[in-house]
């Protein structure tokens, strides 16, 4: 490796730009740069820059590149704001293949945004690559620069070169009569300050705030496990995000419980505000569209199977809590979380018939078909019996002289009986949909006549399981941490130097609020009779602000001649 | 090379590894999707214990040592009905080469499911999974699924859709005894 070597006989690494002991600029480059660029990290070589041999280290140069690293944000923001154009996939109705409905509603664009996976984009493959590629370039990039960072605040040396000094943005160079104690009333001064004061050999340092330094580093560390949070969703047993619907009265396995908790639903209300009962405070809501809904409400019982248990054993249940499941009040076990999140109203449950006969219009008794459980035999009266031949819950028609079924929902239920009657005893043969009656095999002597209707709610529940909250606020919390450490605090340095020839030289320097340090010094200065410390930017700007005046002058006394 | 050079390329080799194992499992899982949750072949059959119409309770782990044939069906689904008879006949042929077949129906009513039973004259023990937990051990989807299972209790393969009378038959031998 080359290495550079100071005058002052200290050896630098090769990149470095201002010698790390004594401060002289080592390259005519840096010896070029305006003060405040050259002493960005210090001057220290950073690591990515000293070279560039094998793939390894191109790899790692890549990510080590701040202008990269900024490039990844900027394509990813442009990218992700593509996302927003057509609504995703997952918020399309879920019954037409998204392949047709991107290009149905939105034409050629649609295909094309289909096409690009767009309308997947944010799980898409190289989506996270582009946000990986961000993690990684933070994560190399803030080892690049901390690390030697750390070493070269760690060990600055007290006394620095002149060439050093002048370059700072604060500088002045004084003769007083006793530079001996006006260094010491400035030691005196800015100790009162709370800088952190080092004196050797008629030279000074002085120092406060060096954690704000490690206030984007810190930053970013809460930005890698808020990554790694968001990672670990992906761990088996980590996340869980499950759909359980459950009808009154059934007991269900609960999704992602690895059939150890079972839920059963007593009931699910849906209650509205009354104009008259309740506050006033929505009455002209309620005026305006109709009604109001006040509470969706999932009555449940939560069982746990027994250790041991075995899927499908259904008498080793035991009931562990009781609630009633609420938007926004969910029932919570185990890491787990149950939410009330949709409902369906009134589904058939079971269905009522008269048997009469035709003529007299008598009744001979009726029927009760639960539609979750008929049985093959309804006795009626004496003399009177009806068996179910068939059950098709959700009916959608004959098919070579079948009745068809499409779900075991029970959307469109409809039956087929064998009445029996002491005036057939052999049975006749009905068919009963809603709104159909058919008499297939000829004419019947008795009907059932549709009697009544009993319904059931079902209730729509999400079951959650997030255990990466927690790191994902951690991570939040350390990413503040960082933003707080770096942007209320400032890492402030004055160096001050009596020359043998007995001058006095002080120079300072922050990472950033240039007034604060500059009152510091005033207050270091006082009553030692130095004059107020110079500040070289301002006056270059103020420099190139009177020349662009003077320029725009000499226009105009053009113009007016 | 000096010493810090192969210190630092080590360095430099183990954090890249550790950041691209990281990105690699990610984009795995993502694009896995919920696929990999999937109960598949080579995984260990869970054991369950469901009563079949006459009132008898099998239990999985009871038919160690055979083969079992596990077909989940309902009695709406098309596939499941076209298969049926098709198992019933293989049934008859592999029962006595140590294969047993099990039917488990995804929950419907005993008056549906026996009516089913009776009309293709099943033999095999056909159950009812009321609870759907047995469903869902076996991340069991579309209908109608079988999963072949061996003698050892390994799931050899995962079926998904219609077989035909052939395929029951190829399949019922891959795990014989």
């Amino acid at each position: 490796m080359k290495e550079i070597k100071c005058e002052c006989g200290h050896v630098n690494p090769e990149g470095t730009e201002l010698c790390n002991a004594c401060g002289r600029a080592l390259t005519t480059a840096a010896d070029n740069k305006k003060t405040s660029d050259v002493m960005r990290y210090e001057g220290t070589a950073r690591r990515s820059q000293t070279y560039n041999a094998s793939v390894v280290d191109k790899v790692w140069n890549f990510f080590s590149s701040v202008k990269v690293g900024v490039w990844l944000i900027v394509i990813t923001l442009i990218v992700s704001s593509l996302g927003t154009i057509l609504p995703q996939v997952l918020f399309i109705p879920p019954l037409i293949p998204p392949e047709q409905y991107y290009e149905e509603h939105y034409g050629w664009f649609g295909k094309v945004y289909y096409v690009l996976g767009f309308h997947d984009l944010y799980n898409s493959w190289w989506y996270m690559l582009l946000i990986a590629a961000i993690g990684i370039s933070i994560i190399i990039a803030s080892l690049d620069r901390v690390v030697p960072l750390y070493k070269a605040l760690k060990n600055q040396r007290v006394n620095r070169h002149e060439s050093f000094m002048k370059r700072q943005r604060l500088y002045t160079e004084q003769k007083v009569e006793d530079p001996d104690a006006a260094m010491a009333a400035i030691k005196k001064q800015l100790k009162e300050k709370r800088y952190n004061v080092k004196e050797i050999d008629r030279h000074l340092l002085a120092e406060k705030g060096r954690f704000a330094r490690w206030g984007p580093y810190v930053n970013h560390t809460g930005l890698i496990i808020f990554l790694i949070g968001a990672m670990l969703r992906f761990v088996p047993g980590m996340y869980v995000d499950e759909t359980l619907w459950i009808r009154e009265g059934d007991t269900v396995a609960i999704p992602g419980t690895d059939q150890e908790y079972f839920l059963e639903s007593e009931k699910f209300v849906v209650e509205f505000y009354d104009a008259d009962e309740d506050p006033e405070v929505f009455n002209a809501a309620i005026d305006r569209v109709g009604s109001i809904v006040k509470n969706f409400q999932t009555d449940a019982m939560l069982y746990k199977r027994e250790e041991e248990g075995i899927a499908g054993d259904q008498r080793e249940l035991e009931l562990v809590q009781q609630k009633a499941i609420q938007v926004n009040e969910p029932l919570k076990f185990d890491h787990f979380a149950i939410y009330q999140v949709n409902y369906k109203l009134d589904e058939f449950r079971s269905m009522s018939f008269n048997m009469t006969n035709k003529e007299t219009e008598e009744n001979v008794g009726s029927l009760t078909v639960d539609l979750f459980e008929p049985q093959n035999v309804y006795e009626l009266n004496e003399g009177f019996r009806a068996e179910l031949m068939g059950y098709y819950a959700d009916f959608t028609g004959f098919e070579n002289g079948e009745p068809q079924s499409q779900s075991p929902v029970p959307n469109n239920p409809a039956f087929l009986f064998k009445l029996f009657s002491p005036e057939k005893p052999e049975g006749e043969v009905a068919f009963i949909a809603i709104q159909e009656n058919l008499e297939p095999l000829g004419e019947n002597e008795y009907k059932l006549n549709f009697a009544g209707i009993e319904t059931r709610n079902v209730s729509g529940l999400t079951v959650r399981k997030d255990l990466t909250l927690w790191i994902l606020g951690l991570g939040g919390a350390i990413f503040m941490i960082g933003v707080v450490q770096g942007a209320y605090w400032n890492h402030r340095r004055l160096w001050v130097k009596v020359t043998d020839d007995g001058r006095l030289l002080a120079a300072g320097h922050t990472n950033k609020n240039w007034f604060g340090i500059k009152k510091d010094v005033a207050h270091a200065f006082k009553g030692t009779g130095l004059k107020e410390i110079t500040d070289q930017q301002e006056i270059e700007d103020n420099n190139i602000k009177a020349r662009e005046a003077g320029e725009e002058n000499s226009l105009d006394t053009t113009s007016k001649h | 090379m000096s010493d810090r050079k192969k210190r630092r390329l080590i360095m430099r080799v183990s954090i890249l590894a550790v950041l691209i194992a990281a990105v690699v499992y990610t984009l795995y899982s993502t694009l896995a999707g919920d696929e990999r949750y999937l109960v598949k072949a080579g995984d260990h059959a869970p054991d369950f214990a469901l009563t079949d119409l006459n009132g008898e309770t099998h239990r999985l782990s009871d038919y160690e040592g055979q083969g079992v044939f596990l077909n989940f069906w309902g009695t709406w689904c098309k596939p499941c009905e076209k298969e049926m008879p098709y198992m019933e006949n293989q049934y008859d042929v592999f029962k006595d080469q140590g294969v047993q077949t099990i039917a488990v129906n995804v929950g419907e009513s005993d008056y549906q499911v026996r009516n089913f039973a009776e009309q293709y004259n099943l033999s095999f023990p056909v159950v009812i999974d009321t609870q759907k937990d047995v469903q869902n051990a076996y991340t069991i989807g579309p209908l109608p699924t079988t999963l072949l299972i061996n003698p050892e209790g390994e799931i050899v393969k995962v079926i998904t859709g219609e077989m035909s009378e052939e395929d029951i038959v190829s399949y019922m031998d891959m795990i014989k005894p």
